[in-house]
């Protein structure tokens, strides 16, 4: 009997290639024989490939590696071409977007012009990379979860590099590419506009994100823990419900009176993990634009509490009349 | 397959690895500063502590001179006493003593004194040293919103060091490739100056020297208004952030020794340390561009910057990693010549050092060229191994 307690999955499967159905005349555009791995098997399918680009897939790659060269060649002249430096400091550097204040013009390319030329790119190939997922799950007969779940994400991508400028009139407004610099970039952003916890679709996508870590623990463990009874086979117990639906379903009515289904949870989980970024990309796209400090907005609408003072209050010494 | 095992074991073991050479080791020692539940806390790692102490003890002051009134006054005895005059001989010559312990402890009087006239000013440590006599008495006159009643001397800084181990030099930033490569506006690299941060590289320049730059971005609407630049950049504000770091990093505290963080622009919500080092902020570019700046000419040239700038104080200067610097313990008492300036000349004034003469240098360096090794000996040595080699083979 597998067990499910490893980190790792225990049961590999290793034979004949799984080419996949055919699909009308489209399967020759599947590359490659497929080979087995037994480190890929640890954590998915042993099987690797074929594989299938398409003119979408194969253009999202290539604009994906322009965009990629573009922000990688920048960041090493900022170096001076070091590659020991460019190692060291891989983390702090970046590409940054055109200064502030010079609006939307197209920038000279060493003021921000090649942070739009690889945004252009990065994003297209973002896109391409949508529209395969698209395709994909169009050709497969699929319902299209999971494009819009990717499209979710890609909606905050654009709003924090593309829709936001462009409300704020500014270029300077985006985010740099850059490890370090685009972390500090978001505290910046959150100090800039009064601390954004006080805004509340932050507070809503931190919800969801927090809480689509949980319910992605609940599901997994529950599965897990009946698989004994074989719980992994959710989908046809949706309707055929045997020993580990029932177990599991009464293990949480127990423990908190109300159970998901083998249907529900996948639901929840899909509209938790969607409405992540689209609540988070609407707090961005309000802020700066309609709100300008979150704190204060919350102090307004009361939902900023005050507390006992601990020590005397700071009066601000420029209102003594200095300068 | 075991191959495949023993690099995933491998790889385990790397992260693991690097993963340890980035954090302190705990424990930390944490304080509660402000209402409980809302994280204002001082965090300090212990094992750092013991250096600071041992750094920051007051000097064992020198006896005081019995006082003798009707005693002559060291400049009626002395030449060219412009700064201490006021004091007797001997509580001149004690004041004295206690400079050189601070600041020469190793080159003794002759640091600043050439040869037997102790009146010269040839030396460039005897100018720099009475303006910073000036200096120390307008802080502790001046800005005492900074220093309060505790002060400070020359050892504050010095530390027994001729020169103090923070100061600051403008910097001319990383190198950077030229042409159409994009601009990174000085940050974007390992910035020692901000905290190791990838923001500002050098953050003292803006806000500490010159017309300091605008420290306060967010604004304290909450709607955007009109007339009002709604377009305050987070660039401006990581730059303001840089400066934070200094000080952060400078006195060796978090963000919540000054800012209630769920709304750093808040005055009313901010611990009271807050306006100390508002008033520090005040103080800093005031002394840089008084005392530090004009003192440029009368350096020699190891003692500037790599853009031939003069030495510059920052907040570590005299913080070197605490909060209050010597924990708070003043020296004024001891030696309360450094309260006020004794007389009104030249305090007040910034002297123009601009066509001043050659000064000499105590610390007398070779021309920096006998420091390179000459390209005849490198010549030499590199056929000598070549030589050698030849014999071997």
């Amino acid at each position: 009997m597998p067990e499910y307690q490893n980190i790792f999955t225990q049961v590999q499967v290793h034979g004949h290639g799984e080419m996949g159905i055919p699909i009308g005349n489209q399967t020759r555009n599947r590359a490659g024989k497929p080979v087995f791995s037994w480190l890929l098997g640890l954590l998915g399918n042993a099987q690797l490939g074929p594989i299938y680009l398409g003119a979408t897939g194969t253009f999202s790659v290539i604009f994906g590696f322009i965009a990629f060269e573009i922000i990688g060649l920048n960041m090493l002249a900022s170096v001076n071409w070091d590659p020991v430096q460019f190692v060291r400091q891989l983390f702090w550097l970046a590409l940054e977007p055109p200064p502030p204040g010079s609006g939307l013009s197209i920038p000279p390319m060493a003021q921000g012009g090649w942070w739009l030329l690889a945004g252009f790119f990065l994003t297209m190939s973002i896109l391409l990379w949508w529209l395969r997922t698209y395709l994909r799950a169009k050709a497969l007969n699929m319902g299209y979860h999971i494009p819009w779940a990717f499209g979710a994400a890609i909606w905050l991508y654009l709003v924090l590099g593309f829709i936001r400028p462009l409300l704020m009139g500014d270029w300077g407004e985006a985010v740099p590419f850059g490890i370090f610099p685009h972390l500090d970039w978001t505290a910046a952003f959150s100090m800039r506009y009064g601390n954004l916890f006080y805004n509340p679709f932050h507070m809503l996508s931190i919800v969801f994100l927090y809480g689509s870590a949980v319910l992605f623990g609940m599901h997994a463990a529950t599965i897990l823990a009946v698989g004994r009874y074989g719980g992994e086979r959710e989908i046809e117990q949706i309707t055929d419900r045997g020993t580990a639906t029932e177990r599991a379903s009464l293990f949480w009515r127990w423990t908190m009176g109300f159970n998901a289904t083998m249907e529900s949870i996948h639901r929840w989980a899909w509209w938790f993990a969607i409405l992540t970024p689209i609540t988070g990309g609407i707090g961005i796209l309000l802020t700066g634009t309609v709100v300008d400090n979150w704190y204060m907005w919350g102090v307004k609408h009361g939902i900023a509490p005050s507390y006992p003072e601990v020590y005397v209050p700071s009066i601000d010494p420029t209102l003594g009349g200095a300068n | 397959m075991n191959l495949s095992k023993a690099s995933a074991l491998a790889l385990l073991l790397m992260s693991a690895s690097v993963l340890q050479g980035c954090w302190e080791a705990p424990p930390m020692e944490s304080e509660q500063v402000g209402f409980r539940g809302v994280a204002m806390w001082q965090t300090t790692n212990p094992d750092n502590t013991d250096p600071l102490v041992a750094l920051n003890q007051v000097p064992v002051a020198l006896p005081a001179t019995p006082d003798s009134p009707g005693a002559p006054l060291a400049k009626d005895v002395y030449q060219n006493v412009q700064v201490l005059g006021e004091l007797s001989v001997g509580e001149f010559a004690r004041t004295m003593a206690s400079i050189t312990q601070w600041v020469s402890p190793e080159q003794g009087c002759a640091y600043c004194h050439q040869g037997a006239n102790f009146a010269a000013d040839d030396l460039y440590t005897k100018v720099v040293s009475r303006r910073m006599m000036q200096m120390t008495q307008t802080i502790n006159s001046t800005y005492s919103d900074h220093v309060k009643e505790t002060g400070v001397t020359c050892y504050t800084c010095h530390r027994g060091k001729n020169v103090p181990e923070y100061i600051w030099f403008e910097d001319k930033g990383p190198r950077h490739a030229k042409g159409m490569a994009a601009n990174n506006y000085k940050q974007n690299n390992v910035a020692p100056k901000a905290g190791y941060t990838s923001m500002l590289s050098d953050p003292l320049t803006p806000y500490l020297v010159g017309e300091p730059q605008k420290i306060r971005i967010a604004h304290e609407n909450a709607l955007p208004l009109k007339g009002q630049n709604n377009n305050e950049s987070m660039q401006a504000l990581e730059q303001t952030w840089s400066l934070m770091m200094h000080m952060s990093d400078s006195l060796g505290v978090n963000c919540t020794y000054c800012h209630n963080t769920r709304n750093f622009a808040s005055w009313e919500q901010s611990p009271p340390a807050r306006v100390t080092a508002w008033h520090g902020l005040q103080m800093v570019p005031a002394i840089n561009n008084d005392y530090m700046v004009p003192l440029q000419p009368v350096y020699p040239d190891h003692r500037l910057g790599q853009l031939d700038d003069a030495p510059k104080a920052a907040c570590n200067t005299c913080h070197q990693g605490v909060n209050k610097p010597m924990y708070g313990v003043s020296m004024l008492d001891d030696y309360p010549v450094w309260r006020a300036p004794l007389n009104d000349e030249g305090a007040v004034v910034v002297p123009d050092y601009s066509d001043a003469p050659e000064y000499l240098d105590p610390n007398n360096p070779e021309p920096s060229a006998v420091l390179v090794e000459p390209e005849d000996t490198k010549v030499a040595s590199s056929s000598a191994t070549e030589v050698e080699a030849n014999v071997v083979q």
